[in-house]
């Protein structure tokens, strides 16, 4: 199973995470979230964006929990908080937008 | 005749190194890889032990084990030397035989 | 409250020879989602899992150290880490990363999660603990 990106194709698993995290691109994510039937604007790459860079420093994907948690934490409550997330990404704002950020999926989600 | 020994089990663990350490033969040299690599740590309980030993066996530890464990080649026992992948080879190739201790 | 458990995960092998150690690390982030009150200890081997500046480029294996530091993120609190085995193996406190949680309780402020005990005094985390998994 793959995505397709400007001709080439990268791999995934079952459930749509990519298998390599080096192949991710921003254009990958674009891919991604067509598939998973959503928009990106600037709001969902912030969140994108900030799961990379809590990967980066880490090593883990957050649980659902602690991303909303440390999204309150870096960029306020009126983010951070699971209305507001959902809204995002209303299959789950950790395994969804871990999906489209190129991660794993996040540790502890079944 | 000379051997290579490796350990790849931390002697706080298991007793692979010390034994591996009791039956080298004078020449040979002992390869410390994976958890093997905290047997070449100064200031331990065992310190003094390797240092004894070293003085009939030259002792080695695979650099990239230890920096992945976070561990400065300053803290090893003198006499203790860091090897590359390429030098683990000529370790091999430059002995008789190789012999593991699980 | 009542139903909140102690749980103790013992921690007494070292990184990346064996897969014990990031085994325990997945199994505490996966606990961590029940909300209980989750410890870990580190003695013997396991003190050599939060050393500072572990680089694994050279074995092709995935440096989980970082991980460690999320945990205040996961709630927990209290790293136990055993001076008796730090000693036997050269280490001291400095040589190990720092980890740190928000105090709910003091205003969010930043302390230290990782506390260098005695063993007497670990033993005693051991006795009170509910629950104890050992790795």
């Amino acid at each position: 199973m793959a995505y397709e990106v400007n001709g080439q194709t990268v791999e995934h698993d079952e459930e749509g995470y990519i298998t390599n995290l080096g192949d991710w691109t921003p254009e990958l994510a674009e891919v991604i979230a067509k598939a998973e039937d959503i928009e990106m604007d600037d709001e969902r790459w912030e969140v994108v964006n900030f799961l990379r860079e809590y990967y980066d420093e880490y090593q883990i994907a957050p649980a659902v929990r602690v991303l909303i948690k440390s999204v309150k934490k870096t960029m306020g409550p009126e983010k951070g908080n699971n209305k507001y997330m959902y809204e995002l990404f209303p299959y789950g704002p950790a395994k969804q937008a871990c999906k489209i950020a190129g991660l794993p999926k996040p540790t502890g989600c079944v | 005749m000379s051997t290579l020994h490796t350990v790849n089990k931390s002697p706080f663990a298991t007793q692979a190194l010390v034994s591996c350490l009791n039956h080298a033969k004078a020449g040979d040299a002992v390869l410390m890889i994976e958890d093997g690599v905290y047997g070449g740590l100064g200031g331990t309980g065992l310190t003094e032990i390797m240092e004894e030993f070293g003085k009939n066996v030259s002792l080695y530890v695979l650099s990239p084990d230890l920096a992945a464990r976070g561990l400065d080649p300053k803290r090893l026992i003198a006499g203790v030397e860091g090897v590359d992948y390429p030098g683990f080879v000529d370790l091999v190739a430059k002995h008789d035989r190789t012999q593991s201790w699980l | 409250m009542s139903d909140v458990k102690k749980f103790l995960y013992v921690n007494r092998r070292a990184p990346y020879g064996t897969i014990y150690a990031l085994e325990s690390l997945e199994v505490v982030l996966i606990g961590a989602a029940f909300e209980q009150d989750v410890s870990l200890a580190f003695l013997d081997d396991g003190v050599f899992q939060l050393t500072k500046g572990q680089n694994t480029d050279g074995i092709g294996v995935k440096n989980f150290s970082p991980t460690f530091r999320a945990l205040g993120d996961y709630d927990v609190q209290k790293l136990f880490v055993e001076r008796e085995s730090l000693e036997e193996r050269g280490l001291s406190e400095d040589d190990l990363i720092e980890v740190v949680y928000e105090d709910e309780d003091d205003d969010w402020e930043e302390k230290p999660a990782i506390r260098v005990i005695s063993r007497a005094e670990m033993a005693d985390a051991m006795a009170d603990a509910d629950v104890v998994l050992s790795f």
